[in-house]
């Protein structure tokens, strides 16, 4: 208890919940890549991720939490630092000493979160529906159309681009950061920021190449 | 140079503050910043106004008193400073000058520029020490051997000066940079290893309790701080206190 009610604590917890969370983009991009290359391999796995008990009754939820988590964790930090400058400096230049994306997570955050609302209302709720509330018969053969389909209004894929290019600058700081926060700052992590930054860059703008991949070539 | 300088005005910690402007002429590139503050100051005596308070005290970049936040930065726009170590040649003719006090919940402000730092010696008082017996038996320190790796980031931690430019420039005021150069200073030496667990549990403690905010790892602290000390440092902190709450 100690631990977590500690500022070093929750510094933590946000790192692991945002570890974790990469752990989950790297899947999720690995299998909406092989929509490009398949329709029947992107199929197969997208039935055996919604269909999948262990996936869909242990994964998920664990999932769904460590959203919640990372998100209701970094709105409480930035009240409570908000609260530590009771008045705010007539000249502050933020930009002299600190890179953008690290001093604008809640607002890179923000949009991610919204995206989410849109993702959500787009792919969960409808999956959910069909599986839970309809209970309409498996068919393995309709993920890559539903995806498709998603994929045909231009506005829609202008907002996702555009949330895909705030993830790029949430993880372009938080990635490397979190090993920082877990205790991690030698010669091996300063070794690693790189492949960081190469990730928060390649990871954000594939899903973005996917998107408009599928729009063009529908169109 | 001729400037006009902006200048925080609060009579004391009960009463709000607001910015004052005032004009000042000829003064040489060569001046430091604080003794472009005397002139100011002898030029508001003579025109009857109260002189601006404004910490400092040895000058020479040392005792980490002298702590005004100018034009947006922690001791000003230079690098690896303190305020008295800024030279006027850093500005511009007819620049104007914004001087604010260090801000922060934790360092209340006392009188115009000068504000009460004594959450970091609470904060020092609740672990950065070691416990020796003084009575003149103690050990001559150099008769134990230190890795030299161990010896010379435990100095760079120890030349922190405790001036607060980190928590004044932290756009979370968090005290981390500080905090850890305390407990890094002695984590890193033998004679500092056997209180290691308890010194950052009750220093991590009591800098939670003084209301700094959490660190965000923006990395201001670093590049502001007029010693260099490093993030390391609060890597290091952080993995002492995660391995102090694994022990219980």
């Amino acid at each position: 208890m100690t631990l977590i009610a500690s500022s070093i604590g929750r510094k933590v917890a946000m790192a692991l919940s945002g570890l974790f969370l990469i752990v989950f983009l790297t899947q999720h991009f690995t299998i909406n890549l092989t929509s490009v290359f398949s329709k029947t391999v992107f199929n197969e796995i997208s039935h055996f991720m919604g269909n999948n008990p262990l996936v869909q009754f242990v994964l998920q939820p664990i999932l769904i939490f460590g959203v919640l988590f990372h998100f209701l964790m970094g709105f409480i930090l930035e009240i409570q630092n908000s609260k530590s400058r009771t008045i705010n400096y007539a000249s502050y230049k933020g930009s002299a000493n600190a890179p953008w994306t690290s001093r604008n997570m809640i607002l890179s955050g923000i949009v991610i979160l919204s995206f989410l609302g849109l993702h959500f209302y787009d792919f969960w709720f409808p999956e959910m529906n069909y599986k839970y509330v309809e209970v309409l018969p498996l068919n393995s053969e309709r993920y890559f159309e539903e995806m498709i389909h998603k994929f045909q209004n231009p506005i829609r894929v202008g907002i996702y681009s555009l949330s895909f290019l705030f993830l790029a600058l949430h993880l372009y700081h938080g990635f490397a950061s979190s090993f920082q926060s877990v205790g991690v700052n030698n010669k091996y992590s300063k070794a690693f920021k790189p492949f960081a930054v190469a990730f928060s860059v390649i990871v954000p703008l594939g899903f973005v190449f996917i998107a408009l991949f599928h729009y063009f070539i529908a169109f | 140079m001729n400037l006009i300088l902006k200048v925080w005005r609060q009579p004391n910690s009960e009463t709000k503050g607001k910015i004052e402007t005032y004009p000042i002429s000829n003064i040489s590139p060569d001046m430091s910043f604080l003794e472009m503050m005397d002139v100011l100051n002898e030029q508001l005596m003579t025109q009857q106004i109260d002189p601006i308070a404004f910490d400092h005290d040895c000058r020479e970049g040392i005792c980490g008193m002298c702590s005004m936040f100018i034009n947006g930065e922690a001791h000003g726009p230079d690098r690896l400073v303190t305020t008295c170590q800024l030279h006027m040649r850093k500005f511009k003719d007819g620049e104007t000058i914004v001087i604010e006090p260090f801000r922060a919940k934790a360092f209340p402000v006392i009188k115009d520029l000068t504000v009460d730092r004594s959450a970091f010696d609470r904060v020092q008082h609740a672990g950065g020490f070691i416990s020796v017996n003084t009575s003149g038996n103690t050990q001559d320190a150099n008769s134990i051997p230190i890795d030299k790796h161990d010896a010379d980031n435990a100095f760079d931690a120890a030349t922190c000066i405790g001036c607060g430019a980190c928590v004044a420039t932290c756009k979370n005021a968090s005290a981390m940079l500080f905090v850890s150069a305390k407990v890094s200073q002695y984590a890193l030496l033998p004679q500092g290893k056997i209180e290691a667990s308890d010194r950052v549990m009750n220093m991590v403690k009591q800098m939670d309790e003084e209301g700094f905010g959490n660190c965000t790892n923006t990395g201001a602290c670093e590049v502001e701080c007029p010693k260099g000390i490093s993030l390391e440092n609060i890597a290091r902190m952080n993995r002492e206190y995660l391995f102090s709450n694994l022990k219980g």
